[in-house]
């Protein structure tokens, strides 16, 4: 009897729960809305079915609770009950997965005019570059890494040299436009997660890992590692600025590109290329 | 029958001579069973105090010095590791697997006992194996019980040169053990059930742990290529698992092998294993809540049924572990279909347990306790693995306290929860003794909502995104200061359910020397175990006669049957007629 009681207590405070938890997912910044309201069908149709059931587990339990010359029915099966139950349990399943499904379409399905940007993990910092005026980020190895290049870059590789390098766990990324977020991992396996954006990816070292948003609203927001990285795990943060357009092409301007820093290491060579600017398309 | 089971095979059985010969180097699948479960509970308890640990870490960061990065993130380790393998796995397969398969079927033992005896051995190696991390220079492997390669070889994370070594030694020894196990218990329901046994005859519990020991005779495999190949690629320096890349910024000779490879074969079995655990799990609670409601088991045929699908299926659905891993994003709309498909044989067990409850005559002891909070609890966690199998709504809570949530609730506390039970149920057959009701429902009630004041909150955490396997959450500012609050509040939570578990083991060891008599039936039970000439069962269970099986297990509260159950062994003749109706 008290077992009923509590159930149908608990069921209560699961419902009430959700209505006055502090902690609920934080605003979305990114287009993703279709993740978020996949998740909120899920958490509807789970949330009906959850006091359901469980009201008849507490009503069963308090209604053929044992009592003196009570008996139990002799009820071995029901087809027709099963099969009409497992049917309409299809059926809930079926729309659940569909916006699950659609909402995936969409996730791997990149923009052709998203703009792209790297972003690098190492234990345990993030650096980031942007593919300069021509659009294309340069060969990398993970071969040449050394601390001359952080990065890994080819310096015979034309396409490299226009690269903006950012030696600093915060980047900026413009407003209002999808853009690809391309991930690779010079050691160990990362995730980029940034809670607001709802979208995340593992870094895979030997890989090249991606995914897209459209980032909706400028400001500052925390990057976390969200893949066990080792000792220092937690402690592996970013910071990701939305800028719009203008700021944030003042902010790019001022990053160093790779042929820059290739002659500031050595002064004899020539002159570096004239400042880029982040292409789209 | 046509077939003559190998339990009636006339030749006489090993018989112990010595002390040492019955209670230590033991063939019979009971002593057997209780080795497996005394020494999967005792490693159990490391892990629970390994957890409250954790627990104690992350509501106040740097309270207890000892507790370092390092130290916390082998803590984590150990304790998922432990809990899933050593203990769940063993207690639900070596424990009971080897205490009710004989007993269920009306067999005097398993068919192989000197293998089954070897199996236990092989086992106690391997938790020795893993305890031996504890003590080696570094300490156990911190990389997290998936140890993921690279980091878990590599220089940054705890434990990468001898702990990891040691973990994936003791992994390998433990699948041996559990293979010797493992096919012993497959053969013996496939050949050693007594007359009248048929397949469709047999009680849910042996069901559960039968197609759970295929499941793991599939599956295991792939752990141990897995740790067999890490092994080498960690003491040889082949690349199995390592592409090139750097170490703390020095280049290593490591070129050309995938990171994902090594997560591929580690869901193929690790998805299966939540099921190795569950299937057992589902089994048992089926035999509890109709005994102790007093009625059939509502849907037998379906509830058999969802088992062997859900087994098959569970083989299909590991790379939704994987859905951010990296992986060819496609795999995606593969995996989240079949794993949602999963939900439907998962929920028709559940309507099944609801509607044996409804209409039956439910006797509320402790056992019955148990069952029904797994019910509870199995919902919950049944309702949120949705979410995270419908993998576009996996991807902002992957790697949250969510996935931390569903987990618990899921395989940790559900399974539990049924362990409970089934020990409280078959203690008395076991020791011949009964236990404390009073102090086993408060063990019942603090447990119970203890689990869910732990874990409901940790679904919230993990909606706000809240990390896992975070050292301490720092200044995040997307992490209200109530978040650290909660996780106050499940820290006290989790050291109460923890200290809890004390009222558990007096009940059990002091019931055991000053426990009142038991009846050989107490409960009313209809499955052969009860029947038994002696209790506890003695050496080849049956005396001189072996069983013969005349019906289902389920007959409960048959119409015009003078008791409200028919034991699987009374001949129908025996049962008055039925009143016509």
């Amino acid at each position: 009897m008290a077992v009923a009681i509590v159930i149908a207590a608990l069921v209560l405070v699961s419902i009430a729960f959700p209505l006055f938890t502090p902690w609920w997912q934080t605003p979305l910044i990114s287009n993703w809305h279709s993740i978020d309201s996949a998740l909120n069908i899920t958490l509807w149709v789970c949330g009906i079915s959850f006091v359901v059931l469980n009201v008849f587990l507490a009503y069963s339990i308090v209604r053929y609770r044992h009592r003196e010359g009570h008996r139990a029915h002799y009820d071995p099966e029901s087809v027709t009950l099963e099969r009409r139950l497992t049917v309409w349990t299809a059926v809930g399943i079926a729309a659940l997965l569909a916006p699950g499904l659609i909402a995936w379409k969409e996730y791997v399905t990149v923009p052709k005019d998203a703009a792209v940007f790297e972003a690098v993990g190492q234990q345990w910092q993030w650096t980031f570059r942007f593919p300069g005026k021509d659009g294309v980020l340069g060969t990398v190895s993970s071969r040449r890494v050394s601390p001359d290049n952080p990065f890994g870059m080819d310096p015979n590789d034309p396409f490299g040299r226009d690269d903006v390098l950012v030696e600093s766990s915060e980047v900026h990324i413009p407003r209002g436009q999808p853009i690809k977020a391309v991930l690779r991992s010079k050691d160990v396996l990362h995730d980029f997660f940034v809670p607001q954006i709802r979208a995340k990816m593992d870094l895979v070292p030997g890989t090249v890992t991606y995914f897209w948003f459209t980032p909706q609203r400028t400001g500052t927001y925390e990057i976390l590692c969200a893949e066990l990285c080792g000792v220092s795990h937690y402690t592996m943060r970013g910071t990701m600025v939305i800028d719009e357009q203008p700021a944030f092409d003042a902010w790019l301007a001022q990053q160093p590109t790779f042929a820059q820093l290739v002659a500031e290491a050595a002064p004899a060579a020539p002159a570096a290329a004239p400042t880029p600017v982040i292409s789209v398309n | 029958m046509a077939y003559s089971t190998i339990a009636d095979d006339a030749r006489p059985m090993h018989h112990p001579k010595t002390w040492v010969g019955k209670y230590v180097w033991s063939q019979d699948h009971k002593v057997i069973a209780v080795q497996y479960s005394v020494t999967a509970v005792l490693v159990g308890v490391v892990a629970l105090v390994l957890s409250d640990l954790m627990r104690l870490q992350l509501a106040f960061p740097g309270m207890l010095k000892f507790i370092t990065p390092s130290a916390y993130l082998q803590f984590v380790t150990m304790h998922g590791m432990i809990m899933v393998i050593y203990l769940l796995t063993a207690l639900l397969l070596g424990g009971f697997g080897n205490y009710l398969i004989p007993l269920m079927i009306g067999a005097r033992d398993m068919v192989f006992p000197f293998v089954n005896m070897l199996s236990f051995w092989v086992y106690l190696l391997a938790v020795l194996v893993l305890m031996a991390g504890f003590f080696v220079p570094g300490g156990p492997t911190g990389a997290g019980w998936t140890l993921y390669p690279p980091q878990s070889i590599l220089e940054g994370t705890p434990g990468e040169h001898w702990g990891i070594i040691f973990m994936l030694a003791s992994l390998a020894i433990f699948i041996v053990a559990f293979t010797m196990g493992g096919l012993n218990y497959v053969t013996t329901v496939l050949q050693a059930r007594t007359r009248g046994m048929t397949l469709m005859r047999m009680p849910c519990s042996v069901w559960g742990i039968f197609v759970a020991t295929i499941l793991g005779l599939l599956a295991f495999p792939a752990l141990f290529v897995g740790a067999v190949m890490m092994m080498l690629d960690r003491v040889i320096g082949t690349s199995f698992f390592m592409p090139a890349l750097v170490s703390m910024g020095q280049q290593t000779n490591y070129n050309g092998g995938s990171p994902l490879l090594f997560q591929h074969l580690f869901w193929f079995f690790g998805h299966p294993e939540v099921y190795i655990v569950a299937l057992p799990a589902f089994g048992i609670v089926s035999d509890l809540i109709s005994c102790h409601s007093r009625k059939n088991l509502f849907g037998y045929r379906m509830m058999v049924w969802a088992i062997v699908v859900i087994g098959v299926l569970s083989l299909f659905v590991w790379a939704h572990h994987m859905y951010v891993s990296g992986m060819n994003p496609y795999f995606g709309f593969f995996f989240a279909t079949s794993t949602l498909v999963i939900a439907v044989p998962t929920a028709i067990k559940v309507y099944n347990w609801l509607l044996t409850l409804w209409r039956g005559d439910i006797h509320l002891r402790v056992p019955m306790l148990f069952a029904i909070g797994f019910i509870f609890t199995f919902i919950h966690g049944g309702l949120t693995g949705l979410f995270l199998g419908n993998v576009s709504v996996d991807v902002p809570l992957s790697d949250t306290f969510f996935v931390v949530g569903h987990f618990h609730m899921v395989m940790g506390v559900s399974p539990i929860l049924v362990i409970f039970g089934a020990i409280y149920h078959w203690y008395p057959k076991i020791t011949g003794r009964m236990w404390n009701t009073l102090l086993g429902q408060l063990h019942f009630w603090i447990t119970f909502l203890g689990v869910y004041a732990i874990y409901l909150p940790m679904h919230y955490l993990g909606f706000l995104g809240v990390p896992r396997r975070y050292y301490a959450l720092g200044e995040t500012a997307f992490i209200p200061h109530s978040a650290h609050v909660a996780n106050e509040f499940i820290t006290i939570a989790a050291l109460i359910v923890g200290a809890a578990q004390l009222l558990f083991f007096y009940n059990m060891i002091w019931s055991y020397f000053r426990g009142p008599k038991a009846d050989p039936n107490p409960w009313g039970a209809t499955t052969l175990e009860w029947q038994t000439p002696e209790t506890p069962p003695g050496h080849g269970n049956w005396g001189p006669k072996l069983p013969v099986v005349y019906r289902w297990a389920y007959d409960y509260s048959v119409p015009g049957a003078p008791q409200d159950f028919i034991p699987q062994n009374v001949p129908p003749e025996r049962e008055p007629l039925r009143p016509v109706t």
